[in-house]
């Protein structure tokens, strides 16, 4: 596909990724507008559950943006985070997903050009896999079981 | 008061839920004063036909076993949706897919390879598949389409409730049967279980900080005897398993594998027990968290041993 055009998940940790998103904003430094920004309090918030939705969902890419290791307003969340994102990626490619579609990257606060280069780089790499296998799933049972 | 009317039916299962049925022990006496089994393939000689000629609504209570996986178990689970009042999805199979769901992982054609052609105790040379007509002498013969996904109870028909379990143990079985003797039936979609809680809150393991530098396999190891087997290593997954067992497997030094499904609230067991097993892994070295993660030589079938179909993902994709 030539001119396809990737759906990508980021989930920002409040306290530094989300502001080096801030700032590339404040800065105005252009970055790939495929990256829909989610905000959570920390990457260790992050369950493994909410990528598995977002792919399952029609994403075709799934950033997770922490602290730098070591910087974490919760002392160590990125560390649960750090352990999670290997063994998930194990997991999907079993499912027949490429691992290349999660990808796990540290963002300080005063890092807005870094989060720029780190999403335009991540959409580059989905953009050359091409459209996430799965599409919009059809989850009417799951959510009529689970409200 | 007239006797309740009971059918039950297995589809796409090994049995072990039949059995866990009569494992209520002499309670089947109380069921048989109260109700009636009006279908039973295992256990009576009925006919589809018998059910098909039942007035709709006419059966109060339906335990279905078993995933669905072809055209009559699908077709199986319509008519007794249509027949019964009551629609229970009772065991593991029907509740979340379970063992036969694992085929998820693969798709029909690679499922048929396998088990016609590359097992070593098949002889197969022309290579012969099953096929929905085959003519023979007498006449046309058919056998059910295999579907290429297995699907749940829930994702085929609507379900009223769940018995979870692989089999679903004696006190679980008699809790959702004494709800439809005594009539006191819980919400709509209840997943019936002592418990809401996970295996562990039973368990009566000594537990104290769970930090993990290596995973074991089960022969790997011989396990302490009361210490948590998750803080062991293995890979125990009551930490992310619904309660109401009574924790049996880990207190037969057996860890966990999950049958019960998910605790209250949880869509996703695999993924609710990979976050919960990756965290305590004891490293902030990404190379040695590999290393550790390399323990693990299945993530996908252990965290989706019982629910690969009820899961997020449902199957893998195959290229």
């Amino acid at each position: 596909m030539d001119n396809f055009e990737p759906k990508i998940v980021a989930f920002c940790c409040n306290w530094c990724s989300y502001a080096g998103a801030d700032l590339a904003g404040t800065s105005r430094i252009q970055y790939s507008p495929n990256i829909r920004v989610i905000r959570v309090m920390c990457s260790g918030r992050v369950n493994p559950l909410f990528v598995l939705k977002a792919l399952s969902i029609g994403a075709d890419g799934v950033l997770v943006l922490g602290c730098h290791p070591g910087d974490c307003h919760y002392i160590e969340g990125n560390y649960k985070t750090m352990r999670r994102i290997p063994l998930l990626k194990k997991m999907l490619k079993q499912f027949g997903i490429e691992e290349e579609r999660v990808r796990l990257e540290w963002v300080s606060a005063s890092e807005g050009a870094r989060f720029a280069e780190v999403t335009n780089n991540f959409t580059q790499t989905v953009r050359n896999l091409g459209p996430s296998s799965l599409g919009p799933s059809k989850q009417s049972s799951k959510e009529a079981k689970h409200g | 008061m007239a006797k309740l009317k009971i059918a039950l039916y297995w589809a796409a299962s090994c049995g072990g839920c039949e059995i866990a049925t009569l494992a209520i022990h002499e309670k089947i006496l109380k069921l048989a004063e109260v109700a009636d089994i009006v279908f039973w393939p295992v256990g009576l000689d009925f006919k589809y036909a018998d059910v098909e000629k039942m007035p709709d609504k006419s059966v109060d209570v339906c335990l279905f076993n078993g995933a669905i996986r072809n055209e009559e178990n699908e077709h199986m689970a319509h008519l007794l949706r249509a027949k019964s009042k009551v629609m229970i999805a009772y065991g593991s199979c029907a509740y979340e897919g379970c063992i036969p769901g694992l085929s998820n992982f693969y798709n029909r054609q690679m499922t048929f390879e396998r088990a016609y052609i590359e097992t070593p105790s098949t002889d197969n040379p022309k290579k012969i598949f099953p096929q929905t007509k085959v003519k023979v002498p007498e006449g046309e013969l058919e056998l059910p389409e295999l579907y290429d996904t297995v699907k749940t109870l829930a994702q085929t028909v609507d379900v009223d409730y769940f018995v979870p379990g692989c089999p679903p143990e004696e006190r679980t079985t008699w809790l959702a049967l004494e709800a439809l003797i005594t009539g006191k039936l819980p919400p709509k979609g209840t997943v019936i279980s002592h418990s809401i809680k996970a295996v562990c809150d039973e368990c009566p393991r000594k537990k104290e900080e769970k930090k993990i530098k290596k995973f074991y396999r089960a022969y790997e190891k011989i396990p302490e005897a009361e210490r948590c087997l998750l803080e062991q290593g293995f890979l125990c997954y009551g930490v992310a398993t619904r309660g109401g067992c009574g924790a049996l497997c880990p207190q037969a030094n057996m860890r966990c594998t999950g049958c019960y499904g998910p605790v209250e609230g949880v869509i996703d067991q695999g993924a609710h027990f990979l976050s919960a097993l990756s965290s305590i892994i004891d490293s902030n070295d990404p190379e040695e968290i590999q290393k550790i993660i390399d323990d693990i030589p299945d993530p996908a079938g252990t965290f989706y041993r019982y629910s690969l179909p009820d899961s997020l993902l449902r199957r893998a994709r195959i290229k």
